[in-house]
């Protein structure tokens, strides 16, 4: 196969959050910098996983590929084309082309719609099918997430939580998106279905061609669903590389520390422990130098003053580190 | 310490007056039951159920005393006022004069609270805070005296009451809406509507208002029972509908000064307001308790 070209391009992305007072006359207090500067691109077909600590920015790079966001500076390209200065059908076409499954299926369903209204939601907006073509694709994408089409005319209220996270999937496939964006899709579910639901996301990747930008905490999920890995740290991708090449030999001490946080698959397995000390820093007054050097055990005295540049250390393995 | 117990009084039996009323905020049916009789069933059929004419009385039979006094005939069963109109009937009436203002006050109140409350939730900021320093402002505005400087300008009509009920009634709607959009809006159920590319007004309409009704049902049938009580006061003060429309503030206030010798005149139609706003609150308590356990201090 080829290499497929990129549906979704990051260049240099940046999003920092004001920190104001006041309500009419606002003052700026100072800066969150949630993301700082990231950079990454998702080919056809393939899953993205981003990685991190609550507050490292993962949620918030998610919020602006989706266009919740505005970004302070930087630009997403989907299909080539900056999504942050669609207008009009293009605006339309793009809100057809990237689809999003949030973490908790309790809340991302709204529960005063029937399973149809909720499924159809994106093309119903898109209005380019007729309704008859509506209920007809409506029913297709919930047999292939494992629904019976009728139970299209329940409320969610009537579905547990693996069969709402499908309910889910459901209405993020109905439009046939390119890329979707997975914020933590099985992280709020019984550890029983997450597998199920797992295996039902790769399915449709490897049937509809679709990608898929995963944002997750866990690193059996990530190992599992992704291609390649990108490791966030306060607001900046610290490591980046294929999946087998990252979790064989993680460079970054801070991608080292997070996988020595998660339990091994077997108990006798001999591992190297790096616990980290303290909480991550705020992000409103980042450490100078390398964001991780006041937690970093292998920390010199250069690492407070210069930050760390990107370097690939193999073809598709960036590390950015003085270790380096 | 001595207590002191008085033996042997018949009439004091709280416990059985509380348990009723128990009974009643638990089983709707008994204020389902009493507004539909008072309140729905008259206003409806006035012209069918009234024996008379509520604006036409004769002065040869003014203030005859209800049926079952001395003076009193079968004929005008509740008794007549001083012009000698039936109090039955223009009580008949005055049920649907309460019911079609209460109605349209909160119909038109609901609906701009409603909208206000939505939008002050929804775009927040700016917005957000000018609209709720307006419903500081309405909350706090003295209700009789903007009714007296309102119909001192305008003059009494139906549709300066309604003014009015609206002005006090909308700001209500609009910080509970507000309240409840501001913890809705931040479900994922509203990211994945804007992901899906769905408008501000198709979230709010589609979106944010059915995850609101519930709430606005319970505090529309609570606010029934203010309304009639509020366009009572205001007839009462002479602010509210002009005569001789019957209505039941009017009829009380007509009543006042024969309070002594008829007493009737103003007794029936305040009887009326009580126990019609008694049912309502009793209601209107039930149904918050089964549609939205969340507002019991509203």
């Amino acid at each position: 196969m080829s290499p497929a070209a990129p549906v979704l391009q990051v260049q240099a992305l940046k999003k920092h959050f004001a920190v104001t007072q006041g309500v009419i006359w606002t003052k700026v207090l100072g800066w969150v910098k949630a993301v700082d500067g990231i950079s990454f691109s998702v080919p056809q077909g393939e899953t993205l996983a981003i990685v991190g600590e609550s507050g490292c920015g993962k949620t918030t790079t998610a919020k602006l590929i989706l266009r919740l966001e505005e970004p302070t500076e930087g630009q997403v390209l989907v299909d080539g084309l900056n999504i942050h200065t669609l207008k009009g059908t293009e605006l339309k076409e793009y809100r057809t082309i990237v689809q999003a499954v949030f973490q908790d299926p309790w809340s991302s369903l709204s529960p005063r719609m029937r399973v149809r209204d909720i499924v159809a939601e994106p093309i119903i907006i898109n209005g380019k099918l007729s309704s008859q073509e509506i209920k007809a694709r409506v029913a297709e994408t919930l047999e292939r997430v494992g629904l019976r089409p009728q139970q299209a005319a329940l409320y969610p209220h009537e579905f547990s939580g693996g069969q709402r996270q499908r309910i889910a999937v459901a209405s993020a496939l109905v439009s046939d998106p390119k890329l979707i964006i997975l914020d933590e899709p099985v992280s709020a579910l019984d550890v029983s279905i997450r597998a199920q639901i797992m295996n039902l996301l790769v399915d449709l990747q490897q049937d509809l061609r679709v990608s898929y930008v995963l944002i997750a905490h866990h690193l059996a999920t990530t190992r599992y669903m992704a291609h390649e890995v990108a490791v966030m740290y306060l607001g900046k991708i610290v490591e980046r590389a294929k999946t087998k090449e990252l979790f064989k030999n993680p460079l970054h001490p801070y991608t080292k520390a997070l996988f020595s946080a998660a339990l091994p698959a077997h108990p006798d397995i001999v591992r190297e422990e790096i616990v980290l000390q303290g909480e991550v820093p705020s992000p409103i007054n980042p450490p100078s130098g390398c964001r991780f050097h006041p937690r970093c055990p292998f920390a010199m005295p250069r690492c407070a003053q210069e930050e760390p540049k990107d370097q690939d250390m193999a073809p598709g393995h960036m590390v950015a580190c003085h270790l380096y | 310490m001595g207590t002191i117990t008085v033996p042997g009084l018949p009439w004091y039996s709280p416990p059985r007056v509380a348990h009723a009323l128990k009974q009643a905020r638990r089983y709707p049916l008994i204020p389902i039951f009493i507004l539909t009789f008072f309140l729905v069933i008259p206003a409806v059929f006035a012209p069918q159920v009234a024996p008379y004419d509520p604006l036409k009385g004769s002065l040869s039979k003014r203030l005859k005393a209800p049926a079952w006094q001395e003076g009193g005939s079968i004929a005008y069963p509740l008794g007549t006022d001083k012009m000698g109109r039936d109090i039955l009937s223009r009580m008949i009436y005055g049920a649907r004069v309460s019911l079609a203002v209460s109605l349209v006050a909160i119909v038109v109140g609901g609906l701009i609270g409603t909208t206000l409350g939505l939008m002050s939730g929804y775009f927040g900021g700016r917005v957000d805070a000018l609209l709720m320093r307006l419903v500081d402002i309405s909350l706090s505005l003295p209700t009789i005296l903007l009714a007296l400087v309102l119909v001192a300008a305008v003059g009494p009509s139906f549709w300066t009451v309604i003014t009015v009920l609206v002005v006090l009634l909308w700001a209500r709607y609009a910080r509970l809406v507000r309240g409840e959009t501001l913890s809705i809006k931040e479900r994922d159920f509203i990211a994945r509507a804007r992901v899906a590319g769905a408008s501000h007004t198709r979230i709010m309409t589609r979106y944010l208002l059915p995850n609101v009704v519930n709430s606005l049902i319970v505090l529309a049938t609570l606010q029934v029972g203010y309304v009639i009580l509020l366009e009572s006061a205001l007839s009462f003060l002479g602010a509210g509908l002009p005569r001789p429309t019957p209505a039941w503030g009017l009829m009380v206030a007509d009543g006042r000064e024969l309070i002594v010798t008829a007493w009737w005149v103003s007794m029936f139609p305040g009887l009326a307001i009580m126990l019609t706003v008694l049912a309502l609150n009793l209601l209107g308590d039930w149904l918050r308790d089964h549609l939205d356990p969340k507002l019991r201090n509203v």
